[in-house]
């Protein structure tokens, strides 16, 4: 039969979650800096915090502003739902700490943001919780290290910053195998790239800082859930015990049966953002809401420029290489065509041929680029991983990640691509004299 | 809770209260290719205000075990031997879509087990296009899709969940495709096959509530005309720019015409 209307994603980034304001007829979503919100009556205040009626009570557990942001980010990935965090790093550890106490395991590529892998490097060890980090392409070396006391495969949909791909098809299957969701970190692609539940994932997050909101203003995270992972499930049996069995913090509530599909949601928020408090701001989700409001196009724009950086650099004698997985020469290449078939994203980095003076000179020798740790703004952006991002990363690990002295991240933006290319050009130019 | 029915272990939602024989209870019986979960609000709000709430998986659903029930008068029995299975002589039986079928038609062959029936999105003939069976016969996806479009308000297909960060088309669509293999199918096919159920209207002898959606494609307040005419004592509620998923559209709503109700 033929497949029902439903509304598409350029439309979703405008209007999901979203409606005019009934008693204003605002059309821009409002913001909403309340910090509580009035109850009707008695018997309403006491359905609203035992989760017998629908609605808001306090900002930081949820917000009338931050939830049309979390159900368009839900919309745009085909997820059951979300929750907005105070960062990318707040999302991250919310899914940890709702999957798993003392005593859990996590399997992690080692191609990870510096600050994913600080936290489950050094600062989950210290509650109890270890990671394994392996290499993102070996599949073998991903079940290797899986544990009985693995709760979660975790990874980044591009790999920070060599732009492993990770396949996750074969890692989530994997994941599944063993009774664990797989957590994708989906900050570099947007679901504008790559949708991860399309292709086996259960949990998504993003540094909303990034690409989703688009302009570098603000500081955010979304968490969304696919809502395909039965925590009952034979494999999964007994290993999801904040899902599974009653919560004393919340009337002996057993969350997977409250919510089929949203079990995780629930516990995460009436746990994690309810203890942690790790909410986001309501003018920070309306900055975001703004942003989203135009991610095709900028995303469009911002894979455009890149592909035409890469084709420039790649030319370069000074470039040793560039990274980027559209081209042959990139390990990812066939399977980035395969999940990635819209582009692979406006970050990524190449290697100096030169000294570690002629990378300063380069860097330093920019007009356009601004030399900052941040990626996926409107403007384009450069660093050196090796002095920054990834300083605490042990250079073993920094070996193994793809990272090297030379190594430069660029973020591109959407500025005229010709410009781009000249300060580039202008910038090697310096470095070829140092 | 788990209660043995015909051999068959069932699975009900209680909203984690132990059953309390002095206190009135309430059976919620859900839709096609649905679970108990689709009455969280409204099951949970009612077990804490002194009902024994039981929202079941029927068989061949969700939690509970076996295959799914072939028709509305197979699953109205079965709501009688849950009864028997939880030592509970009388209760009301909200029902959704094919579960207001089987509320209706358990009210008319059990009267002495069933005190009051609400019927969440009931119409009557429940008819189901040839496309819509043929697509769900084959467990093609486009059956759910259609299903969640036609389930839902225009408005709603656009988000809006009074749930906090809820996404109402993707959560929709999750718990439809966790349904076992040809549940789907059997649920529609006992849906259209249904042919009882102005008769079963004149038989019942209890209150009924009817709840329509002003905006309910899947079961048009329209199609709920012949119940209501026929029904002996009625109420009806109908909620404006409310489609066929109005626990999840209008949860406040269906909570406060139950809560008024029972």
């Amino acid at each position: 039969m033929s497949r029902p209307r439903t509304h598409r994603f350029d439309t979703l980034s405008l209007h999901a979650g979203a409606r005019p304001d009934p008693s204003t007829g605002a059309r821009a979503t409002p913001i909403h800096p309340s910090a509580s919100f009035v109850f009707p009556d008695a018997d309403h205040a006491a359905a609203l915090f035992n989760m017998e009626r629908a609605g808001h009570v306090y900002s930081r557990i949820s917000n009338p502003t931050c939830a049309v942001l979390e159900e368009r980010v839900a919309a745009l990935e085909g997820g059951v739902g979300a929750i907005a965090t105070a960062s990318g790093q707040a999302a991250l550890h919310l899914a940890i700490v709702t999957l798993m106490g003392s005593g859990g395991h996590v399997v992690a590529s080692r191609a990870l943001y510096g600050g994913s892998h600080n936290l489950l490097g050094y600062t989950l060890p210290r509650f109890g919780i270890e990671t394994t980090f392996v290499d993102p392409r070996d599949l073998d070396a991903w079940r290797a290290a899986i544990r009985p006391q693995t709760r979660l495969l975790f990874g980044e949909t591009l790999g920070n910053p060599g732009l492993d791909v990770l396949d996750v098809p074969r890692v989530a299957a994997l994941a599944h195998e063993h009774g664990v969701p797989l957590l994708v970190d989906s900050t570099f692609t947007t679901p504008w790239l790559m949708r991860p539940f399309d292709h086996g994932a259960d949990l998504v997050f993003h540094s909303a800082t990034k690409f989703l909101s688009g302009h570098g203003v603000v500081i955010g995270g979304v968490l969304v859930d696919a809502g395909t992972f039965d925590w009952d499930a034979p494999a999964a049996r007994g290993k999801f015990p904040t899902l599974t069995e009653p919560y004393a913090g919340f009337h002996d509530m057993v969350f997977a049966e409250e919510s089929t599909t949203a079990a995780f949601l629930l516990r995460a928020r009436r746990e994690g953002i309810r203890d942690f408090g790790a909410c986001m701001a309501p003018a920070t989700a309306w900055q975001i809401l703004q942003g989203i409001e135009t991610l095709p196009v900028r995303m469009q724009r911002h894979v455009e420029n890149a592909r035409r950086v890469v084709e420039f650099l790649a030319g370069q004698p000074l470039v040793q290489s560039v990274r980027y997985p559209e081209r042959p020469d990139h390990p990812d290449h066939a399977l980035a065509a395969r999940l990635l078939p819209r582009g692979c994203g406006a970050v990524f980095s190449f290697d100096l041929a030169g000294t570690r003076e002629q990378g300063r000179r380069f860097i330093e020798s920019l007009r356009i680029f601004s030399h900052l740790a941040n990626v996926g703004d409107a403007k384009s952006l450069v660093i050196h991983p090796a002095s920054t991002t990834h300083f605490r990363v042990p250079a073993a690990d920094l070996a193994r990640a793809g990272i090297g002295e030379g190594t430069i991240r660029l973020s591109i933006g959407l500025e005229d691509a010709d410009d781009l290319v000249e300060d580039l050009s202008r910038a090697l130019h310096a470095a070829g004299k140092a | 809770m788990r209660v043995d029915v015909d051999g068959r272990e069932v699975y009900c939602y209680t909203g984690a209260r132990s059953p309390d024989p002095a206190r009135p209870s309430v059976v919620f019986v859900h839709g096609a290719a649905n679970d108990h979960s689709v009455f969280a609000l409204q099951s949970r709000y009612l077990a804490h205000h002194g009902r024994n709430v039981m929202a079941v998986d029927l068989p061949g659903h969700g939690r509970s075990a076996g295959a799914p029930l072939e028709s509305v008068e197979a699953i109205a029995d079965w709501i009688a031997g849950l009864l028997d299975g939880s030592g509970i002589a009388r209760a009301a039986v909200v029902g959704h879509s094919l579960g207001a079928l089987a509320a209706l038609e358990a009210a008319s062959r059990h009267p002495d087990r069933v005190e009051r029936i609400a019927l969440l999105g009931p119409a009557f003939p429940m008819a189901v296009s040839d496309a819509l069976l043929d697509a769900a016969r084959v467990d093609d996806h486009a059956a759910l899709e259609l299903i969640a479009v036609w389930s839902h308000s225009a408005g709603k297909q656009l988000g809006g969940h009074p749930v906090p960060g809820m996404w109402m088309m993707g959560s929709a669509l999750r718990l439809m495709e966790r349904s076992r293999p040809g549940a789907l199918y059997v649920d529609l096919r006992a849906c259209n096959g249904y042919t009882n159920g102005l008769a079963a209207a004149a038989a019942v002898r209890c209150p009924a509530l009817l709840v329509l959606g002003a905006r309910d494609l899947m079961a048009p307040p329209r199609a709920a005309q012949g119940l209501i005419a026929t029904l002996a004592e009625k109420r009806v509620v109908t909620l404006a720019d409310c489609g066929h998923a109005m626990m999840a559209e209008q949860p406040d709503a269906v909570l406060d015409a139950l809560a008024a109700f029972l």
